[in-house]
């Protein structure tokens, strides 16, 4: 690792290796860390301890339930179908917004003339800025009728791959279209953090590829990104956990069924943020407890599919140019 | 540099709009008035969504006789509303359901130990918009609406339906309908309506979440709405005021004595109909919803203001006292209907208005 | 023997060929099939092209150069289906936003502004996402770029680094409402504070934290190791070298991180409906009382649900995105001015 490089050696030459600036300097950085881990811990322990009550008034099981009613005198819910809406929507949308993001960040960086590549940075990053809850309204009016087409194309013609069989003649308020939001919503955080790791690319690299008679894709693939990777896996994680986490514009959309069903095309789904907006205002006390139980599992949803992203970085460490 | 140049310039009339006080909180131009007096002080309320646009008008007239005031009124729903009544977080909440048994403790705790009384004060009515091209009169009875609703009845052409509207051309198109995606107060007031008329055809759970199988939720009733209206052959259950600022129809209801329009004039025929089931001030109702009189619109929704009856800051129990007094007065009262809401009438309005008194 | 050092390319007029015989072959396919309208004949076309192009400069130019048109055609593409999107979601904010959007909406707050008329203002909201933003940045962009500095500078891959890192993963999946429900509980419910908009700060500081820690890492590791090892060979401490070599290379990058983290966040409405008490009126203080926020202006206009009140939203949300267009300038001239001069 880089860090190997600058640090003095344990036996420095001179007397006084550590100086007094330096010491502090990293006590606040560690401070700034600590601070950090004792955010999350406590996130993580108020959550557990919110959601605990719930489980115990739970007359059914918690996983495997897909029924979401906590405020009955018997009281049955679990996340079933709101993990498998969660992971559908986050998994269209990352399918479409990872190889979009990354191409127009490759455009804008290399490809792009140079004059434009600003605007078009801008332009993009102005995606960001957008209030989810107005991402939220333009699907529902806009992209909803505008996409149904490609829903029933879907149905039509490859209606023999189960996920794309629609069984009722509405195409309308579906994971799907949830995804394509989701995909639009994450795609300047992928573009903007990939792009500014494609300009840190040594231009050594860039021209002695250009030199030895690669093409520009060439050039690409050997020098921008095995440099980049790590950035680009980073860039789609933070993509990730806000495709996951997506409150108010996948509320608006979706039909919030409670039912896991496999049939993207058609009105349903229903995912953890977008149950808890939901179900949030007239939620009785077992209620709240259960969405904060739902919640708990979001959040640890992410820190397993983060476990998995370090353990993909960690193996490719050694093609990082960084390094 | 021109670019830069442009740059520094927004940069500095942004700083300068928003740094400099030139806002204004002076809107005035509203012609309503409330009794002019010198309240002063800071309100803060929140609860049902139902009510909302009621509460803003009613706040607007408020704080225009008493511009030393401001109520600040956050529809956040109505669970969340009694939660940051008995939380302190405000002075009074709306709420579409009276306090439950397990609320009434934590209540009287907020109360210094005294009684939280239910004031109903905002009155709605239920409708059922549809949008079928070419229909312009429809008429539902709770059978075929429960039909509809939990996909037993699934074309608009089915003879249930067809013997409800005879002479009106329906079609063969498939019932798309809309249901709320969200827990809410009209939900549980649409079912309890299904519930006390046609038990035997719905039999699911009420409440406010929606259980029945089928059909595409929205989220709010503007979302319904608008999914009605953008939705062709499809139905949907809204507040009143949703079907007139949208320009859909609702449905008429025969409940068993003749099919009835949703106005507001015939839902608050409904309410002021109800019997009180609270004690004291507490003025928790009991609707009946199976009245066919063929002038009563069955399908309705009453918001309750629950406050202290005694134990608020005295400051505080004042200022909530003025306020409830506004709009439960026959000024108050009369706007509602005109804004798509039902205002509560006769010897129930005397009620609330005692119970409103003995706020101390 | 040839001495041609160049292969053979494609004519000039290639583009426009291939263009125009995709196009046309699709929508002939749509006419006869009756596929899914405008979007889907673009995606066939944009199908026939690629195979046509790849096809065609396969047997003149060769493998590699038919790749690479391939890709070069993908890039542009990419580019497209991201723009589309943005230039019909702008298109609607502004053409529907615009009809509000003047001096007086800027200038007024909604008090005693009825839903069902028009007239009133942003600026109580205005107001108070300036100072719910501007505190939660205050707050977090030091503690976010000390925190990468501490990865990338410091440990050396020890437990606490590995577990900070970590930690801040997952704190990109916290769900924005849950960060409010956190504020919600702790800070108002148990330390017994006043819903306020310094709540909604604190809410907001937690979304934007791991996005700052990791843009900033990211930028950070990228910083060529020569530049460090010069600077601590003259001697210079390595704080020092840091503040002075370290950053002002990768201020670029941690200032389009911030300003990702900024426009998200200031965008948020779930965490604001939990941690602020919504106000028509203005107040300008964030440490007591209720205070409005643009998101939560927007959210309140749209369940008004009145033709007046949806004009207000969309005004608030074009609104939004200005204020947003000019911190970003404004932050993007900052970073060309500390940047090294190349």
């Amino acid at each position: 690792m880089t860090q190997g490089l600058i640090d003095p050696p344990k036996s420095s030459i001179s007397g006084s290796a550590v100086r007094r600036g330096d010491q502090i300097f990293r006590g606040i950085t560690v401070g700034s860390g600590l601070l950090i881990l004792l955010v999350m811990t406590s996130i993580g322990i108020f959550l557990t301890w919110k959601a605990l009550p719930s489980f115990s008034h739970n007359s059914s099981n918690f996983f495997t339930e897909s029924q979401w009613f906590p405020d009955q005198d018997t009281p049955i819910f679990g996340i079933a179908a709101l993990a498998f809406g969660t992971f559908v929507a986050a998994i269209i949308a990352m399918l479409l917004a990872m190889p979009t993001g990354i191409g127009t960040s490759l455009f804008i960086t290399f490809y792009a003339p140079k004059k434009l590549a600003g605007v078009m940075a801008f332009f993009i990053d102005l995606l960001a800025a957008v209030p989810s809850i107005i991402f939220g309204l333009w699907g529902l009016q806009f992209l909803m009728p505008h996409s149904e087409g490609v829903a029933r194309w879907l149905d039509r013609y490859l209606g023999f791959i189960p996920i794309f069989q629609n069984r009722t003649d509405l195409y309308t308020k579906s994971l799907l279209i949830a995804g394509i939001v989701l995909a639009i919503m994450i795609l300047p955080t992928i573009s903007a953090i990939s792009r500014e790791v494609f300009n840190q690319v040594p231009r050594s690299h860039v021209e002695a590829a250009l030199a030895l008679g690669a093409t520009r894709w060439e050039m690409v693939r050997m020098a921008v990104l095995p440099f980049g990777r790590p950035g680009i896996i980073s860039a789609s994680m933070l993509g990730l956990g806000r495709a996951l986490g997506e409150t108010i514009a996948v509320a608006l959309i979706l039909s919030a069924v409670f039912e896991v069903n496999p049939h993207i095309t058609e009105p349903g789904g229903n995912t953890f943020a977008a149950n808890i907006a939901l179900k949030w205002n007239e939620a009785g006390p077992n209620g709240l407890s259960a969405l904060i139980a739902s919640g708990l599992v979001l959040f640890l949803i992410t820190l397993g599919v983060n476990s998995v992203a370090r353990g993909i970085i960690a193996r490719r460490k050694d093609f990082s140019g960084a390094q | 540099m021109k670019i830069t140049r442009i740059a520094i310039a927004t940069v500095a009339i942004a700083t300068t709009l928003s740094l400099t006080a030139c806002g204004s909180d002076n809107n005035a131009s509203s012609s309503a008035s409330a009794p002019a007096g010198g309240v002063t002080g800071a309100l803060k309320a929140s609860g049902s969504s139902a009510q909302k646009n009621a509460m803003a008008e009613w706040v607007n007239a408020f704080q225009t006789a008493n511009p030393g005031a401001t109520i600040d009124y956050q529809a956040n729903g109505s669970g969340a509303g009694v939660q940051d009544f008995i939380n302190a977080q405000t002075d009074f909440a709306g709420s579409d359901s009276a306090l439950k048994p397990e609320e009434v403790a934590g209540a009287a705790a907020r109360c210094a130990g005294n009684n939280a009384i239910d004031i109903p004060m905002v009155g709605g009515a239920i409708a059922l918009a549809y949008n079928i091209d070419g229909v312009d009169s429809l008429v539902l009875d709770p059978k075929t609406t429960a039909g509809i609703f939990t996909g037993k009845i699934t074309k608009w052409n089915d003879p249930a339906i067809a013997a409800l509207n005879a002479g009106v051309a329906l079609p063969a198109a498939t019932i798309a309908s809309f249901h709320r995606s969200d827990s809410s107060g009209t939900t549980d007031n649409f079912t309890k309506w299904l519930i006390a008329t046609t038990p035997d055809t719905y039999t699911l759970a009420g409440g406010k979440d929606w259980v029945a199988p089928g059909g595409q939720g929205a989220k709010g009733s503007d979302g319904v709405a608008s999914s009605v209206a953008s939705t062709k052959n499809s139905i949907g259950y809204m507040e009143l005021s949703f079907v007139q600022t949208q320009n859909l129809k609702a449905a008429k209801i025969d409940n068993g004595g003749g099919a009835v329009e949703a106005t507001s004039d015939a839902a608050a025929k409904t309410i002021a109909a109800a019997t009180v089931k609270g004690t004291g001030n507490d003025l928790a109702l009991n609707i009946d919803r199976t009245v066919a009189d063929g002038a009563s619109y069955p399908i309705v929704l009453v918001t309750y203001e629950i406050t202290c009856e005694k134990g608020l800051d005295a400051a505080q129990a004042a200022l909530v006292k003025s306020f409830l007094t506004y709009t439960s007065s026959d000024e108050a009262q009369g706007a509602l209907s005109g804004a798509g809401y039902v205002p509560i009438t006769g010897d129930l309005l005397t009620k609330v208005r005692a119970s409103v008194a003995a706020i101390s | 023997m040839s001495t041609q050092l160049r292969g053979s390319i494609l004519p000039k007029w290639f583009a426009v060929a291939l263009a125009g015989l995709s196009i046309g072959s699709a929508v002939m396919i749509e006419r006869t099939t009756s596929v899914a309208g405008v979007g889907g004949t673009i995606t066939l076309a944009v199908l026939l092209y690629l195979v046509l192009q790849t096809t065609w400069s396969f047997t003149v130019e060769g493998r590699r150069h038919a790749i690479d048109r391939l890709f070069a055609t993908l890039m542009y593409s990419s580019f497209v289906i991201a723009a589309l999107p943005l230039a019909t979601l702008i298109w609607t904010v502004v053409s529907k936003g615009i009809k509000e959007l003047d001096m007086n909406f800027l200038s007024h707050s909604m008090r005693s502004v009825s839903p069902s008329k028009p007239g009133g203002g942003v600026y109580h909201a205005l107001l108070g996402t300036l100072e719910q933003v501007g505190i939660a940045t205050l707050i977090a962009v030091p503690i976010g770029i000390l925190t990468a500095l501490y990865l990338v500078e410091y440990a050396r891959g020890g437990r606490l680094a590995k577990a900070i890192s970590f930690f801040v993963d997952v704190m990109t999946g916290v769900p924005s409402i849950v960060a409010g429900l956190f504020i919600y509980t702790a800070f108002v419910l148990t330390f017994g504070f006043d819903r306020s908009g310094f709540a909604a700060a604190l809410a907001l500081t937690i979304l934007m934290l791991p996005v700052i820690v990791r843009a900033t890492e990211e930028m950070l590791k990228i910083v060529p190791a020569d530049l460090r090892e010069a600077s601590l060979a003259l001697g210079i401490p390595k704080w020092k070298t840091i503040l002075r070599i370290v950053l002002p290379t990768a201020i670029g990058g941690i200032i389009t991180g911030v300003m990702l983290a900024v426009a998200r966040v200031a965008g948020e409405t779930a965490p604001l409906l939990l941690t602020t008490f919504l106000s028509q009126s203005i107040n300008q203080n964030p440490f007591a009382g209720p205070q409005a926020a643009i998101p939560t202006f927007i959210w309140d206009q749209i369940s008004s649900a009145t033709p007046a009140s949806l004009d207000r939203a969309w005004a608030g949300a074009l609104t939004l995105i200005l204020l947003i267009m000019v911190f970003y300038g404004t932050a993007k001239l900052i970073a060309r001015y500390y940047a090294p001069k190349a």
